[in-house]
């Protein structure tokens, strides 16, 4: 086997001095009792060549671009990526290291995180943001936890219009632990029913997504000033970081966390993962933050460089008075998110962000124009939910065979909300591809 | 230090990234738009993100030089114990670039993602017949995740059967990780020590084990790198009182073929893919966590579950007792192609094998280096031996010296100051990839550093003397913190 260097002269040479007869005879102190195993059944070893034919035929078995024509986002969304992101992240110095804990030998990856903490901090407009987490479901649980533990209340309040899955994954991260999540309904333009809160006291946080499940760009100034008038914190998440190239950041409209996905920036969709889990605050809060964090220092000659920092928090030091049990994260994700951001730059990443708001314009207007209804007026920037005529499954399920996929049928999260699709269009959409759509679905 | 691998090589300054271009520059190719401008109500427009505009080859430059500045795998030895550096083989990210795989939408009708679906539950099914378990999710992110996955079942059981119970049994030897995801369940942990032997003793367990806890963490083999020759007996002082098992199986890697986990009692165990499965580590992630359960557990997986009927596969969510999803769709997929990719490549008798070849690599380091360095349990080990700087200390060393001492000569140090229970501790994983030359040449560095302590210390407490920057201000770095520009 290649990746076995051994010839069977040296592990003689090797159990030689060790003393061992045998390989078996190195398990000698693994009791009988549990030496128990008879052979894995696995199918066989194939060499490099068959398993190339066989990965071959099982990704032919996916509907992807450009075969397919995919108008769903959904927390999941199509854009390009320069080949020069995907070239430098698949530089061996940072795929095949590990966390930076000897920092003479990581100044790589250490400044490319901390490059990353840098450009993520100012895209969500807070002042620290982490070295990351595994996605946006699971920076949202630990956003709503660091909320209990900073202000000592445990009760959360989430808008319906954050993604469904996040909402779950929040209930499975709450369930042991007796805080209590309540959901805030939302309003018929689309946008959370923020008044909701009247009624619910004690909260250590709330919890809205902008733009939200929807697509819609939720008021958060009225949000802040009713969210802090209950004294708990503003905890807003995100699914498409690249509306902030267009819209005022989150922190920028007083959010206390930030939180979300960073697949859009630069990551394959990847069937869903690995994304990038994405986390700040205002430095305040910076030894309640879960997760790792890189930091400027100097070495000891006076020369810049960077280590793994604030580690009092971590499980490592902590143990179970940690802010979080995080360890391994996603490292080499926000290394690409910084590749890619760094690679649009400010005026790059506003152009493209546009672009989407555009190309989705355009989608809804055509649609608009076909007889289908809007049913959620408020602005909204690379998706949007489209109410089909009654019965649309049948002509759904028709277009799949076509190779279009019209969107996300929302009945399943939103059982009230039969017929209603969502729809994303992002730069990866040209017209044709969305005019093609809009006669495909008929009216 | 002749023939020494470490050198200065070639190792270039680089700024910040927004010390670098100009504004204007861009290193992306915004396409042209092929719609009507649609301008957005300018109450919810704001200025945009501050990112430095580069060059593509701004960019290019700034990453390469970066990525010169880190020691991976395909760099040298990575000896870092705990952590499994093995190779990573490079057809795995073919692979998993595939566009079938990388383009594809998590939320698409299963019906169009059969080839996605297929590979996740085979994997599921070997993973399964790796560790001897029953079921398989592969929705944990990262090993903590596959631990707090573990505890969220026991949790789920114990609530399931109207028995819950508040603590949780966990060895000194534990990593960090298992008391924290202990905590995130509302469990307390009930430290308990290993014997001299570095192994857990039946006794210690009966004396805390009661109906008040819900069970045991435990990692076998152990973080000493022994296989805890107890387990059984263990496994059943915690089923009679109604507890569950939980290993971290982050040593999986010793023990593949070997030993059966269902047969030894493990109710739950978690795997690393980015550990035993030889999927790259990034820098710190992502990794892959999967958690492997017995019958008692399974009906408490994560959902939706991959299931399969007639060769069709499908995501079903039926599972009332589910503990939920973990993570927003199905977990790392780009890295679970990867884990596939190399269970494919091996075959069972190649993982066995692997297994074997970690142990024996290990096992020859441990008595090829223990008349020079203290070795506080001198049994036979699994894939990883613990050192400690005993003998060092009249020379005022440090296992950190010694760490640091190891980058001058090319390697990157083993796992420094964990377990806990052994005070300076050197925990050596070499991996079955390494050939023997190169774990000659590293016992020969160790043998050196040993030498050079007594002889020229300050050589030692200096270094390293070849790396782009050299011992950093860890405390001025915590005290004020800077963590952006």
């Amino acid at each position: 086997m290649r990746y076995l260097p051994h010839t069977p002269q040296e592990i003689d040479a090797m159990l030689q001095v060790i003393g061992a007869g045998s390989l078996d005879d190195l398990f000698g102190t693994i009791p009988k009792s549990c030496c128990c195993r008879l052979d894995m059944d696995l199918p066989k070893a194939l060499t490099e060549w068959e398993l190339n034919e066989h990965m071959d035929e099982l990704a032919s078995r996916m509907a992807v671009s450009p075969e397919y024509k995919v108008f769903m986002g959904a927390g999941s969304y199509d854009h390009y990526v320069p080949a020069s992101a995907q070239y430098l992240t698949s530089r061996s110095e940072f795929v095949t290291s590990y966390t930076p804990y000897q920092p003479e030998i990581s100044q790589g990856t250490l400044q490319a995180i901390y490059e990353y903490q840098t450009l993520a901090t100012r895209l969500m407009g807070v002042e620290v943001a982490t070295a990351s987490h595994y996605d946006g479901s699971t920076a949202l649980a630990e956003s709503l936890l660091m909320a209990i533990r900073v202000t000592g209340k445990k009760k959360v309040a989430v808008s319906r219009l954050v993604h469904p899955l996040y909402r779950r994954v929040v209930q499975t991260y709450f369930d042991p632990t007796g805080y209590e999540v309540v959901e805030l309904p939302f309003l018929q333009n689309g946008r959370t029913d923020i008044q909701a809160l009247d009624s619910v006291e004690d909260l250590a946080a709330v919890a809205l997504q902008s733009p939200n499940f929807f697509g819609c760009i939720e008021d958060l100034t009225a949000a802040d000033k009713a969210i802090h008038a209950k004294q708990a914190l503003f905890v807003v998440s995100f699914t498409e970081p690249l509306a902030y190239g267009l819209l005022k950041s989150p922190g920028s409209l007083n959010a206390d966390i930030v939180c979300g996905e960073g697949q859009s920036l630069g990551l394959p969709r990847s069937f869903g993962g690995p994304g990038l889990g994405m986390l700040g605050s205002s430095m305040k809060y910076v030894r309640n933050l879960p997760g790792r964090l890189v930091g400027r220092t100097k070495d000891v000659d006076g020369r810049d460089g960077f280590v793994l920092t604030l580690a009092t928090r971590e499980q490592h030091i902590r143990r179970e008075k940690a802010t979080s049990n995080i360890c391994t994260n996603n490292s080499l994700c926000a290394t690409t998110a910084a590749v890619y951001m760094a690679s649009l730059g400010g005026s790059g990443f506003r152009r493209l962000a546009q672009l989407n708001h555009d190309k989705a314009e355009y989608l809804k207007k055509e649609l608009q124009r076909a007889g289908h209804a809007i049913p959620f007026d408020t602005p909204t920037f690379n998706e949007f939910v489209v109410r089909f005529p009654d019965g649309f499954e049948g002509r759904y399920q028709q277009l799949l065979e076509k190779k279009i996929v019209a969107g996300l049928p929302l009945e399943c999260h939103y059982p009230e909300l039969s017929d209603h699709y969502l729809l994303c269009a992002t730069e990866t959409a040209s017209r044709t591809d969305m005019d093609s759509l809009v006669k495909e679905v008929g009216s | 230090m002749n023939k020494n691998l470490g050198t200065t090589g070639l190792i270039l300054n680089e700024p910040l990234l927004w010390e670098k271009g100009s504004k204007g520059r861009t290193g992306f190719s915004v396409p042209e738009s092929d719609v009507d401008a649609s301008p957005l109500d300018s109450e919810l427009v704001g200025d945009g993100p501050d990112f430095p505009d580069l060059s593509e080859v701004d960019v290019v430059r700034h990453y390469t030089r970066l990525s010169t500045w880190n020691f991976g795998v395909d760099t040298g030895m990575y000896p870092l114990g705990s952590c499994t550096m093995k190779y990573n083989p490079k057809t795995n990210e073919r692979q998993a670039r595939l566009p079938g795989f990388a383009g594809a939408h998590p939320l698409l009708p299963p019906q169009l993602a059969q080839g996605a679906l297929e590979l996740m539950y085979k994997l599921e099914r070997y993973l399964d017949e790796v560790t001897g378990m029953q079921a398989t999710s592969l929705q944990p992110a990262a090993g903590a995740h596959g631990e707090l996955a573990g505890m969220l079942l026991i949790y789920a059981y114990h609530k399931h059967r109207g028995d819950q119970r508040s603590k949780i049994i966990i060895p000194d030897t534990a990593h960090g990780t298992n008391p924290a995801s202990a905590a995130l369940c509302g469990y307390r942990p009930v430290p308990v020590k290993s014997n001299e032997n570095g192994v857990l003793s039946v006794e210690t367990i009966e004396a805390v084990m009661d109906a008040e806890t819900a069970g045991i963490m435990v990692t076998n083999p152990n973080t000493i790198g022994l296989f805890e020759d107890h387990i059984r007996e263990i496994c059943r002082v915690i089923h009679d009182k109604g507890g569950l098992v939980y290993c971290d199986g982050a040593n999986m890697n010793a023990i593949m073929g070997i030993v059966d986990m269902n047969e030894i009692g493990i109710d739950v165990l978690h795997l690393n893919l980015h550990k035993t499965f030889s999927t790259p580590h990034g820098g710190g992630g992502p990794g892959s966590g999967p958690v492997c359960v017995n019958d008692k557990l399974e009906p408490f997986l994560p959902v939706p579950r991959i299931v399969e009927k007639d060769g069709q596969y499908n995501l079903s969510e039926d599972f009332p007792r589910s503990i939920g999803k973990l993570d927003t769709f199905h977990g790392h997929f780009g890295v679970m192609i990867k884990a596939y990719s190399y269970i494919m490549s091996m075959g069972a008798a190649g993982l066995k094998k692997a297994s074997q070849l970690s142990v024996l690599n290990a096992n020859y380091i441990k008595e090829r280096l223990k008349s020079t360095y203290h070795l506080p349990h001198d049994r036979p080990c699994m894939h990883e031996v613990v050192f400690n700087d005993q003998n060092l200390q009249a020379y005022k060393i440090t296992t950190l010296d010694v760490a640091k001492r190891l980058m001058d000569y090319g390697f990157h140090p083993p796992t420094v100051y964990f377990p806990l229970v052994v005070p300076g501790a050197i925990m050596i994983e070499p991996t079955e990839t390494e050939c023997k030359q190169d774990i000659d040449r590293f016992i020969e560095a160790m043998q050196q550093i040993a030498q050079e302590a007594k002889e020229d210390p300050e050589l030692l407490k200096s270094a390293p003397h070849r790396s782009k920057v050299r011992r950093l201000d860890e405390t001025t770095a915590a005290r004020k913190p800077c963590l952006a520009n």
